[in-house]
């Protein structure tokens, strides 16, 4: 993908190899200079971190109370969660439009091609994700932690900042992180619930398929670029992820 | 246990999003999948039918083609997958020069976006320009043609995905590995058990909550998979590679049939639950059993 980004339209079609002879900087300042495309990059930032964000602290209280109190159904509603993550997108796709476009309208305001829209729909494959991941982690906390720190007058959420959350840290990284990436790579909905102002880096990928033949160099250009944040990222968290991908199989 | 009322004040931000953004489409898909609705009642609207898109679905041989090649491809990616990312979790386990570049080098594949890897994979095999077919025929003779040949389209598919997911696969498999007890190995290992032996009476049963987890998860994912396979072959040739995903993408958009989509997409729904169930009790009883 990087070879073929940096190549100019007519070497790409001229002989295949994956030797990089020199490199045609083109295809990447013509996206970087383009205001469209810095508008996209944006909105993506935007919606994957606020996701992230939204989805690991609902997901770190879910897995609290899943772990800790003893609710009826516990074991279903947890297995529920997972579901929604199950369906096939494309019908999916109609009323999730007829919902964002129509049944949740506010005088002008409509969810459609907002990014509060895509931030709330993409929690419904991230969150059960999420939970899933963090499950195994709270539960990995011994109770007797939190019935000490009881016993010493400190409130839930007392608990939740001073134990629960420094020892599930590497969890909630690793969800906060995987959560980003899914949001940041995520192509179906956006491309379908946005049209101008909410548009995301993925879908103008797709734009590059066009009627009159694929731009594959300047395809490969965004592609290395929406690349970079996710490697940073995995780069950073590396040693966490080993802990926190287990889904709470691993007994400690 | 504690006061339920605060547990469920917790958990109701999460039920509440989830209910709005999954179940309410869900409820409607359930409501049209009773309805004719299609591209010649769009002036008309819905037109209730009762079961017939039902009736319809248990007779249609382009579904259960579409499911019979989901779950192949399905089946054979993960244990590709499974094969793969256990013998790379065990190099990473060890050390060896250069280990760190590799762990973040492995992962970028999981990193790209679905659309990107199909839009890769795709420039990488276009006959007659990619650089795959090119030096298969230079160097091996073999005449590869992803847009002709059914069975190269569909292992094309499987190769992709195994690319695409075996860095995460090796990412749970190291650890369940790093987290192994050392103990049982070395006692059996006294015991006189060889090499074969350790791994499969001691070491698999103990990685088999980790095993199944991982399935789980993909295999829940590679039942739903549609950006990456439509951006390589578009579910072609003819429907060598026309997976349940596409298949239900195809009735929906191009035919606008959208009650018989519904429902179609409601059978998978169900059907995929079904499997996901089984694995899950099956990880249930792995870890009450353990835990005891």
């Amino acid at each position: 993908m990087i070879v073929i980004s940096a190549r100019s339209r007519v070497e790409l079609f001229d002989r295949p190899n994956f030797i990089i002879h020199s490199f045609f900087e083109e295809n990447y300042t013509n996206i970087i200079y383009d205001s469209t495309f810095r508008g996209y990059m944006f909105n993506s930032v935007i919606v994957a971190t606020c996701n992230a964000l939204l989805v690991t602290i609902l997901a770190l209280l879910a897995t609290y109370a899943l772990s800790r109190w003893r609710l009826t159904g516990a074991d279903n509603i947890f297995f529920w969660t997972i579901t929604n993550r199950m369906a096939p997108p494309a019908v999916f796709l109609l009323p999730l439009f007829l919902m964002f476009t129509k049944w949740f309208k506010i005088g002008d305001w409509t969810l459609f091609d907002t990014r509060t829209g895509l931030i709330l729909l993409y929690c419904v494959f991230n969150l059960p994700f999420s939970i899933w991941v963090l499950q195994g982690m709270i539960d990995g906390i011994p109770v007797e932690l939190d019935e000490a720190a009881m016993v010493d007058g400190a409130g839930t959420g007392m608990i939740l900042r001073r134990i629960i959350i420094p020892l599930a840290a590497p969890g909630l990284a690793i969800t906060a992180i995987l959560s980003w990436i899914f949001a940041w790579n995520e192509y179906l909905f956006a491309a379908t619930l946005t049209s101008v102002h909410a548009r995301t880096i993925t879908t103008g990928l797709a734009e590059f398929v066009t009627v009159t033949g694929t731009n594959w160099g300047e395809m490969a250009a965004v592609a290395t670029l929406t690349l970079i944040p996710s490697l940073a990222f995995i780069s950073f968290v590396q040693r966490y992820i080993v802990m926190g991908l287990t889904f709470g199989a691993v007994k400690e | 246990m504690r006061q339920n009322r605060t547990g469920w004040i917790f958990l109701s931000p999460s039920l509440i999003i989830l209910f709005i953004v999954g179940m309410l489409p869900f409820f409607y898909i359930m409501y049209v999948g009773f309805f004719d609705w299609n591209v010649f009642s769009v002036s008309r609207g819905l037109h209730y039918s009762g079961l017939d898109n039902y009736r319809r679905l248990v007779f249609d041989k382009d579904f259960l083609k579409s499911l019979e090649l989901t779950i192949k491809f399905a089946a054979y990616a993960i244990l590709f997958q499974l094969l793969i990312g256990y013998f790379l979790a065990n190099m990473l386990a060890i050390d060896f020069p250069g280990k760190s570049i590799f762990r973040i080098i492995h992962t970028i594949p999981l990193m790209i976006a679905p659309l990107a890897v199909g839009a890769t994979w795709r420039l990488l095999t276009i006959p007659g320009l990619g650089p795959v077919p090119f030096y298969l025929d230079r160097w091996l003779g073999f005449d590869y043609r992803i847009s002709a040949n059914a069975d190269q389209a569909f292992w094309t598919t499987v190769i992709m995905d195994v690319w695409h997911w075996t860095p995460f696969v090796t990412l749970t498999m190291l650890a369940g590995l790093v987290s192994l007890p050392q103990e049982p190995m070395e006692q059996a290992l006294v015991d006189g058990a060889n090499r074969l032996q350790v791994f499969w009476y001691v070491k698999l049963p103990l990685l088999r909550p980790v095993i199944l987890s991982t399935v789980f998860i993909r295999l829940m994912d590679a039942l739903r998979t549609v950006d990456e396979v439509w951006m390589l072959t578009g579910g072609g040739p003819g429907a060598a590679t026309r997976y349940t995903g596409l298949h239900i993408w195809r009735i929906v958009f191009p035919k606008t049939d959208y009650g018989y989509g519904a429902a179609t997409s409601l059978l998978t729904l169900y059907f995929t639950i079904v499997l996901s169930w089984l694995l899950y009790t099956a990880i249930g009883q792995q870890r009450r059993g353990g835990a005891s």
